[in-house]
């Protein structure tokens, strides 16, 4: 009995790392193909200019819809991001879908030294919903 | 065992006193560097004075709360002993003419007073010499320089990339006419005593510049040269003509003499360094290969795309031997916009002259910026090269805007 159900976790556990890893892949794709050319490969963005999204507390925050708005209606605001100010304007991605979105900040959220939850399409949707 | 354990080590020593062996830069047979300074702040552009105290303009207040950092190496060693500051604006223009001294927020220019021995007398009150400049986020940084009469030269750069209708915007035109270039993307010209001047009293010297950072007052030709920064994102907006390969080599970051009224083409073309024309920007309906800016200046040098020169320096002084005399000192930042191609720069280049004109192909001049590890992503170098001066005596100084580093190149005859 103690077997099957330590099993059984296993089992499910396996299917979410998996189902993690493939999130976590295609949101990768999506971050070569539209944000790698700001925030480069190493998340570390370019000083003054991009913001990095490694290490960023923003990134690795709770304010899932935020994210959401930047990625959907692109971000050009004087603001200061973990104290310091970057000058570009960053691109709005109106065509990328929910679920990619999802994978998107799945994958932003957990490269480099990030840590976070995933990302759900459901709290996608919901940070539509706010706006 | 116990030999080759302190051999180890003796290697381990000899390599890590010989990386910092001229401040871990390699330079030309002859020259050598110290750290004149370290940890200053984001040192832009830096002026030296008569006596040899170099002054930086930070990007942003440091630590200590200042924005103007005055560095003073009394007794000659190469390395500053004396650092104080003043001001509490960013900015990143800075000029020395005599006891004044030019400084430069992204909107505005200020006038101080040094006295005898460099020391600014108004440190909370300069003057206003031109202010109310666009200053829109992005290229808002200002850079000046001044001719022999006087006028002061300042950069404004186009808060844009392409003079698109949405900025950075896949698939959005570029606006005919750019409605941008009344007001930036070139570079105006003002009085350099007369207080509060703004665009109704300066004049529009020249224009089609998307960013000068990098500029120079020329005393052999006089007139002013410029260094821009080319466009970026060829790829991203129109991946079905430029490859990611294709959009690392262009355009040519690009070095102009500018007089008067001249137009160096942004947004409308861009410089392609192979095909050596000007490219009708694909914003404006190019393909890659439909020509443009029949009016428009063509560089005197092309660069390799997106490496972005930050300062331009004509050589003065000789203390250097004599093939470097005249000619041009650029500062290379380092690229962003090759990715996810390696990225380049981070090295300052020369370019010979001869009676003014470029007599010979640009060259590294001081490499090794990015550090031992020659870690080149735009955070992990080590310093990103910024300002130029040239000494008294005729030495180099470098500022580094990332950690704040000076650095100090000579030649040792
Ligand atoms: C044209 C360059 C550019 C591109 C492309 C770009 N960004 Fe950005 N990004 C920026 C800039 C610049 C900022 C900061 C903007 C500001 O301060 O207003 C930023 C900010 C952010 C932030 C907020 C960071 C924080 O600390 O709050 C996130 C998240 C982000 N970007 C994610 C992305 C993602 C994901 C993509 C790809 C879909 C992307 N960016 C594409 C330039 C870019």
């Amino acid at each position: 009995m103690q077997f099957k159900i330590v099993s059984l976790i296993v089992v499910a556990l396996f299917y979410c790392v998996q189902a993690n890893a493939q999130n976590m892949q295609k949101g990768k794709k999506i971050y070569e193909a539209k944000c790698l050319a700001c925030h480069q490969a190493d998340g570390g963005g370019v000083p003054n200019m991009n913001a990095p999204l490694d290490a960023a507390s923003n990134v690795v925050g709770k304010d899932i819809a935020r994210l959401v708005r930047i990625i959907r209606y692109g971000y050009n605001e004087r603001i200061a991001l973990d104290g310091f100010y970057y000058s570009n304007a960053m691109t709005a991605s109106p065509d990328l879908k929910d679920n990619e979105i999802a994978d998107l900040l799945t994958y932003i959220r957990n490269s480099w030294s990030n840590k976070a939850s995933a990302v759900t399409i459901a709290q996608v949707q919901a940070a539509k919903k706010k706006k | 065992m116990y030999k080759l354990s302190n051999l180890l080590l003796a290697c381990v020593f000899a390599f890590s006193v010989n990386a910092q062996e001229n401040a871990g830069l390699r330079l030309p047979a002859g020259f050598s560097a110290t750290l004149f300074a370290d940890q200053i702040g984001t040192a832009r552009h830096i002026a030296i004075n008569d006596k040899g105290v170099l002054f930086a303009k930070l990007n942003n207040a440091n630590k200590a709360g200042q924005s103007i950092v005055r560095m003073e190496d009394a007794n000659g060693d190469g390395i500053a002993e004396k650092i104080s500051g003043w001001g509490k604006y960013g900015g990143t223009g800075i000029y020395v003419k005599g006891n004044q001294l030019y400084a430069s927020s992204d909107d505005a220019v200020y006038l101080y007073q040094l006295d005898a021995n460099g020391e600014v007398t108004n440190p909370t009150a300069p003057k206003t010499i031109i202010q109310n400049l666009h200053s829109r986020r992005q290229h808002a940084s200002k850079s000046i320089t001044l001719d022999p009469q006087g006028n002061i030269y300042v950069n404004i750069g186009a808060y844009s990339n392409a003079c698109q209708e949405k900025d950075r915007s896949v698939g959005s035109k570029g606006m005919m006419p750019c409605p941008i270039l009344d007001s930036a993307g070139g570079v105006w010209k003002f009085d350099g005593k007369k207080e509060n001047q703004s665009y109704a009293e300066g004049k529009r010297y020249a224009t089609g510049l998307r960013n000068v950072i990098g500029l120079d007052w020329n005393n052999q030709t006089n007139s002013l040269f410029v260094t821009q920064h080319g466009r970026d994102q060829l790829n991203t907006f129109y991946p079905t003509m430029y490859t990611d390969a294709q959009n690392a080599d262009l355009p040519a970051e690009t070095m102009y003499e500018m007089k008067e009224g001249d137009d160096a083409g942004w947004p409308y073309v861009y410089y392609d360094p192979f095909q050596k024309k000007k490219i009708l920007s694909p914003e404006y309906g190019g393909d890659g290969k439909l020509e443009g800016g029949k009016n428009a200046l063509d560089p005197l040098v092309a660069f390799p795309a997106h490496m972005a020169p930050m300062a331009l320096l004509f050589y003065k002084g000789n203390q250097f031997p004599a093939k470097y005399k005249e000619g041009a000192f650029i500062t290379f930042h380092g690229s962003w916009n090759r990715a996810p191609l390696p990225q380049e720069g981070y090295f300052v280049a020369f370019v010979p002259f001869k009676n003014g004109k470029p007599a010979g192909e640009w060259e590294i001049f001081a490499n090794g910026f990015a550090g031992a590890d020659n870690n080149k992503t735009p955070r992990g170098a080590k310093a990103r090269p910024c300002g130029l001066a040239e000494g008294p005596d005729g030495s180099l100084y470098v500022s580094d805007d990332s950690k704040g580093a000076i650095f100090k190149i000579s030649f040792n005859k």
